[in-house]
């Protein structure tokens, strides 16, 4: 970014300090061809952006129940005081945080565990590499297609493997307390590619020269993993946690693909649930107040991780 | 610390257990594509046996041929492609156009404004979500191509990815087509786009992968079965009618892998810009 302000600034004449303002600004609008290349781009974020941004707080605090209504009474704070005696809100936001807290973590610490085998320069890496990012290129529907039949209680592969070592066929989907972890495996599943490609470009980033003075120093490969590669890689845990929590948090295709928030509602999650509430019920203004209510609570997360890793005195990447 | 490399009884040990572990990964990510496969290929009813078979025995082809003849997945297909083309077509002139101007040209508020575009990358989609079909219902837009295409021609993340790769591109080559009389369009058009042609790829690339397997967004606007998308008519007839109907699972089979290969396909081929990518969008050391 430092580079950037170089270009910006130099203009016509880098050297010219002492011109006079009317001159300078002159100078600085001598590419007004500027405007012209920007012109579709902006037309397009303030329709589809910040129109909708402002646009989207003005529902929340009206009883807009129709994709055309003919009146749309002012109701202030109600749709957000409603909301928070909502428990089916909260439940979806609870199932979300569920979600979370198994999605993120897990899927972080498989990933690097991958990560760790790829970067030891084994031949026929790339091949690996190609294989484990196949489902992160894939179509959630037909992902989703696929597990519900490799989870199937009867004839599904992964029950059929479990009994192989003596293990009770499980209803996955079908179960209230197995859905949610179904679902995250299959996430986890789908999403590992993506994340090694991450630790891999973190991994890389680590001078080899540290590892041969750790090698000289005697240290072996666990006291090398625990105090040089994991410290190291502080600033890719710390943009991985950030963006996947703030990504799971928004969870919505394979939710509405493989249960609809069922069974009992145990996969009822924030994003779906706003879904439903708009789309289904066409309460806009209602929906609109949660979706507020959703980014506040991902905000905060974000904020509350930021502020715990620069406690820890971990260097901040953003 | 052992070398992995080396021919020592411990790295040979160590190498073995590596590849016994990256196989065993590999099984994982691949059998439920194959699995997938298979199952299209079988003949309905008869599609699931114990042991499960990952390997097809059968070669029954009747499944995609109801596809396109019986279902609409033909007009699907075309449906995606021509969505996707049109996207990606326009989401690298406008942003490139918009690149070109923020990196490369003075004009007043230039640096204001492109704050501004960085913040709106702040904005999670379910806060513009409703509003956003609300705005597009009241142009009449339901159920037509431009509801699909137009809200997503543009993206402030790629505008702020080229403009970083045509910063990079030296000042002398704009003032030397500048003093041959070029104007500033053409050299955007004629030194600026050739010269970031990968760049330019690796956003297609993830912008073709985005809209093709889009799911929200059509969801909400394509009400008529002829304006569905691969993804879209695919997670319709997932949806069963009612909880005792048994699913055609060969031919749900068959629909995934119609839907996959285009983007499949394209991965392998362009593989690098996918990875280039997600290392440009993450982490930088």
């Amino acid at each position: 970014m430092a580079q950037t302000a170089v270009w910006g600034a130099d203009g016509a004449n880098p050297a010219g300090g002492k011109r006079s303002l009317w001159r300078r600004f002159w100078s600085r609008s001598n590419e007004r061809a500027g405007y012209l290349f920007i012109l579709p781009s902006l037309i397009h974020l303030i329709v589809f952006l910040v129109v909708p941004l402002v646009f989207s707080l003005i529902l929340s605090f009206h009883d807009w129940r129709n994709p055309n209504p003919a009146n749309v009474p002012y109701v202030g704070l109600e749709n957000y005081e409603f909301l928070m005696g909502d428990r089916r809100f909260w439940a979806s936001m609870s199932n979300t945080l569920y979600y979370t807290v198994l999605a993120v973590p897990l899927g972080m610490a498989v990933s690097l565990g991958v990560a760790l085998v790829l970067n030891q320069k084994l031949r026929g890496v790339y091949l690996f590499r190609t294989l484990f990012f196949m489902p992160v290129v894939s179509s959630w529907v037909a992902v989703s297609v696929i597990w519900i039949t490799l989870l199937d209680p009867t004839t599904g592969i992964v029950n059929y493997l479990l009994a192989q070592i003596g293990i009770a066929p499980v209803n996955w989907l079908g179960d209230p307390r197995t859905a949610m972890p179904a679902i995250v495996i299959i996430t986890i599943w789908k999403g590992m590619g993506f994340n090694m490609v991450i630790w891999l470009a973190g991994l890389q980033a680590i001078p080899q020269e540290l590892y041969e003075a750790a090698s000289i120093d005697g240290a072996n490969r666990v006291q090398t993993f625990r105090f040089l590669t994991l410290p190291l890689l502080a600033p890719t845990s710390m943009f991985m946690a950030i963006t996947g929590v703030i990504g799971s948090f928004q969870v919505f295709s394979p939710i509405y693909v493989i249960t609809k928030g069922g069974p009992l509602g145990s996969t009822d999650v924030a994003v779906f649930h706003i879904y439903q509430r708009a789309f289904q019920n066409f309460d806009f203004g209602y929906a609109a107040a949660m979706a507020w209510v959703l980014f506040a609570v991902i905000f905060t997360a974000t904020v509350f991780q930021l502020w715990l890793r620069r406690r820890r005195g971990e260097e901040i990447m953003f | 610390m052992i070398n992995v490399q080396k021919a020592t009884p411990a790295g040979v040990f160590l190498r073995f257990m590596g590849y016994a572990f990256l196989v065993m990964v590999a099984l994982i990510m691949v059998v439920p594509f194959l699995w997938m496969v298979t199952t299209s290929l079988k003949t309905p009813g008869s599609e699931f046996t114990l042991p499960p078979q990952i390997l097809p025995s059968e070669f029954n082809f009747a499944s995609y041929n109801t596809l396109f003849n019986n279902l609409p997945f033909g007009r699907y297909f075309v449906n995606t492609v021509l969505i996707t083309v049109l996207t990606v077509a326009g989401q690298l002139l406008v942003c490139s156009l918009a690149a070109y101007g923020f990196a490369r040209l003075n004009f007043i508020g230039r640096d204001l404004l492109f704050l501004l575009y960085l913040a709106t990358m702040m904005i999670p989609f379910q806060i513009t979500l409703i509003p956003l079909f609300l705005i597009v219902f009241q142009l009449g837009w339901i159920d037509t191509y431009q509801g699909l295409i137009i809200p997503s021609i543009s993206s402030a993340f790629a505008i702020f990815l080229l403009r970083q790769s045509f910063l990079s591109i030296p000042r002398d080559y704009q003032d030397a087509a500048r003093i041959d009389g070029a104007n500033e369009f053409t050299i955007y058009w004629r030194v600026f786009m050739p010269l970031n042609g990968p760049a330019l790829a690796t956003l297609g690339v993830f912008a073709f992968m985005g809209t093709w397997t889009d799911l929200l967004w059509p969801l909400l606007i394509a009400r008529g079965e002829n304006m569905r998308t691969l993804e879209l008519g695919l997670a319709y007839f997932n949806a069963r009618p009612n909880a005792f109907s048994q699913p055609n699972w060969p031919l749900l089979m068959a629909g995934s892998v119609v839907v996959m290969l285009p983007v499949l396909l394209i991965y392998f081929l362009a593989q690098r810009y996918f990875v280039q990518g997600i290392s440009l969008s993450g982490v930088r050391g």
